[in-house]
């Protein structure tokens, strides 16, 4: 039973951090259908900015509120990622909307120079970022641990899902996004502005990255190549969901994180990286958009 | 007419491609001819791709599994004829007594040389079948395929005791009985490469011209016209699909003879997509292209690591999007650039004086 806890706590766990990564992918693959291959590399952004303004703050300000720079970091590290992904948006993906494997091809070039500018910054080597007081201890249920770090990590996940959700369907701005990608041409005959739409919307995907950045730093040090790691499971999320629904992507970020954590706890590390895999070419097998795709009349996507 | 001529100018240079590397062990050192044969095991694996994604369409990310395995089952007959009968020196490592089944019939040349083809192609047809048959296709299929490369590389690294993880197999001594650092054996392998890739082009080149070609190009261009019009195109992207991987799958063995070494890092997400540069940059859809990116992007590749290793990244990052963006008909397309600039001219003068 408490094996049982503990193994379900760990794989909520990782889903709520590829939750918070796929978030961003399922606006930009969802809806704006770019396949953002440097996804990966603005986690890395976010969780840089982090160690930085945790160094910063070191540095300049008094020890007792040392860890208030995780707060400051959470905002800084959305706002650097979402700022690359303006840059990105305006000089480069701008010219890929509607060519979903152009720009695959692109964000990977893009991402293999973020990667090497991270390395001729920061080094090569790892580095790591020192979690606040606060998350240092963990909440104990009876004979269980439940780190309180982890636990910060899935209210971030609950609260951005959250804001996420609001954003989109409660409020101008998303109605305006959801318009602008189903119907591109009509959306601008009725006034909506559609490359700023394109623009904001991208770089809100990139952000939301930044934030799962900051996240990680917290469980584990970073380094160049930190967001490879995720992107393929990042990926998985949106694809099994199904691209576009928000329900989707946290349905795949649950089923490939705690999916995945019982299939490594059962066998090991590799065999369960095979028998997720397996798991997602059956389940797309009944649905080969994704279990929660809108099911739609268009013969061509 | 004109269509007649470009056919004709791109068998031209592909003849003179192949001249350039018959000849050149006559005037290149050894160590040259080696990096060379590599780049022409890289520019096999090219045609293959530009099968698939040139002309059919499908966007493969994960092609580095199928050159993996095939160099895997080729390193494997290698590490059994080095180590003569005895345990191979990483099981021992691993703490392995005796060698392990799948291992035992790789000590037999000819059973070795099946696999190349078999593996791979098996793996192709299963997963092309879970896929294309249920009509899982475009970036999908692109994202499932890179997947696939990941896993490969993580089961390769996780299982130490048959596969030396991520060191790799290493260490080989002779091919069929010959020894691999002699010269001449280096110089046989060269054309055997050689030999391999323009065969392989040619029997590419005969596909993409008969009634199958047509077909594959019509999958890339409107999969549902082909529905509608009777044929089934998950078969044709199968076949095709299991093609190239055999050919990469040859591609691999071959590499592995010549290179002495293959391991993890060769066959997982990085490698994978590098291999899709090398058509891009070429030129997808004209088989003569993927050979040209092939062995000239590799030649960039040894001279920028050879001098600054750390301004690769950046130049094959920018290669990536310049060519995808600015050349999408690659290399090959330079030659059609003056005529598209003429037409662009006249078509401004019009509208000048239309205003």
């Amino acid at each position: 039973m408490e094996t049982l806890i503990t193994q379900l706590f760990n794989g909520i766990s990782v889903s709520s951090i590829l939750l918070l990564a796929a978030l961003g992918l399922a606006i930009t693959f969802g809806l704006m259908g770019i396949i953002n291959m440097a996804h990966g590399e603005f986690i890395m952004i976010g969780a840089y900015t982090t160690y930085v303004v945790q160094n910063l703050f070191r540095a300049y300000l008094p020890d007792k509120i040392f860890g208030l720079y995780s707060i400051a970091a959470l905002i800084l590290s959305f706002l650097v990622a979402a700022l690359f992904g303006l840059v990105l948006e305006k000089l480069i993906v701008r010219r890929l909307y509607g060519k979903a494997a152009d720009s695959l091809l692109v964000t990977w070039g893009v991402s293999l120079i973020l990667q090497q500018l991270a390395r001729s910054i920061f080094g090569a080597p790892n580095v790591a970022v020192d979690a606040p007081a606060f998350l240092e201890n963990s909440l104990k249920l009876g004979t269980i641990n439940l780190p309180y770090k982890r636990l910060f990590i899935l209210i971030i996940a609950i609260g951005a899902l959250i804001l996420v959700y609001i954003l989109m369907y409660h409020t101008r701005y998303g109605r305006n996004i959801r318009a602008v990608m189903q119907n591109r041409d009509m959306a601008a005959g009725l006034g909506v502005n559609t490359k700023r739409v394109d623009a904001l919307t991208f770089s809100m995907g990139c952000g939301l990255a930044g934030l799962a950045g900051c996240t990680l730093t917290w469980i584990g040090s970073i380094g160049p190549t930190l967001g490879t790691n995720y992107i393929v499971d990042t990926f998985m999320c949106v694809v099994v969901g199904g691209a576009g629904s928000i329900v989707g992507t946290v349905f795949g970020a649950a089923f490939i994180g705690i999916g995945g954590t019982a299939f490594e706890f059962i066998s090991n590390a590799s065999i369960g990286k095979v028998l997720i895999f397996a798991c997602v070419i059956i389940l797309l097998q009944f649905r080969p958009k994704g279990i929660f795709a809108v099911k739609g009349r268009e013969l061509e996507d | 007419m004109k269509k007649k001529m470009n056919i004709q100018w791109i068998t031209m240079l592909a003849i003179l491609i192949f001249i350039f590397l018959g000849t050149a062990p006559f005037y290149m050192s050894m160590f040259r001819i080696g990096l060379l044969g590599k780049y022409i095991c890289f520019a096999i694996v090219a045609v293959g791709l530009d099968m698939i994604w040139g002309y059919t369409g499908i966007l493969s990310l994960g092609h580095g599994v199928y050159f993996g395995l095939g160099a895997y089952c080729m390193a494997m007959y290698l590490k059994l004829e080095a180590s003569q009968g005895a345990l191979p020196d990483f099981m021992v490592w691993s703490g392995l007594s005796e060698l392990p089944l799948i291992w035992k019939p790789f000590a037999n040349p000819i059973f070795a040389m099946l696999m190349i083809i078999v593996v791979p192609v098996v793996l192709a047809v299963i997963i092309g079948y879970l896929t294309f048959l249920n009509r899982i296709k475009g970036v999908y299929f692109s994202i499932l395929s890179q997947a696939l490369a990941m896993i490969l590389a993580v089961l390769l690294v996780g299982s130490q005791g048959f596969t030396g993880g991520s060191n790799g197999l290493t260490n080989f001594t002779t091919i069929f009985g010959k020894s691999l650092s002699s010269p001449m054996t280096k110089l046989v392998l060269f054309y055997v490469a050689l030999l391999v890739l323009i065969l392989i082009f040619i029997l590419c080149k005969f596909l993409v011209n008969q009634r199958i070609g047509k077909i594959f190009i019509a999958i890339r261009d409107g999969e549902n016209r082909v529905r509608f019009a009777g044929y089934n195109p998950a078969k044709y992207k199968v076949f095709v699909y299991a093609l190239s991987a055999a050919i990469a799958g040859i591609a691999g063995a071959i590499y592995v003879a010549q290179v002495g070494i293959i391991s993890p890092s060769e066959v997982g997400i990085t490698p994978s997509v590098e291999m899709i540069i090398w058509v891009a940059v070429g030129g997808k859809g004209t088989l003569v292209g993927p050979i040209l990116g092939a062995l000239g992007v590799n030649a960039m590749k040894t001279i920028a690591s050879e001098s600054f290793p750390e301004l690769w990244s950046y130049v094959i990052g920018i290669l990536f999007v310049v060519v995808i963006l600015w050349l999408p008909g690659g290399l090959v397309s330079l030659k059609e650039l003056p005529a598209k600039w003429k037409k662009k001219f006249k078509k401004q003068d019009e509208e000048g004086q239309i205003c």
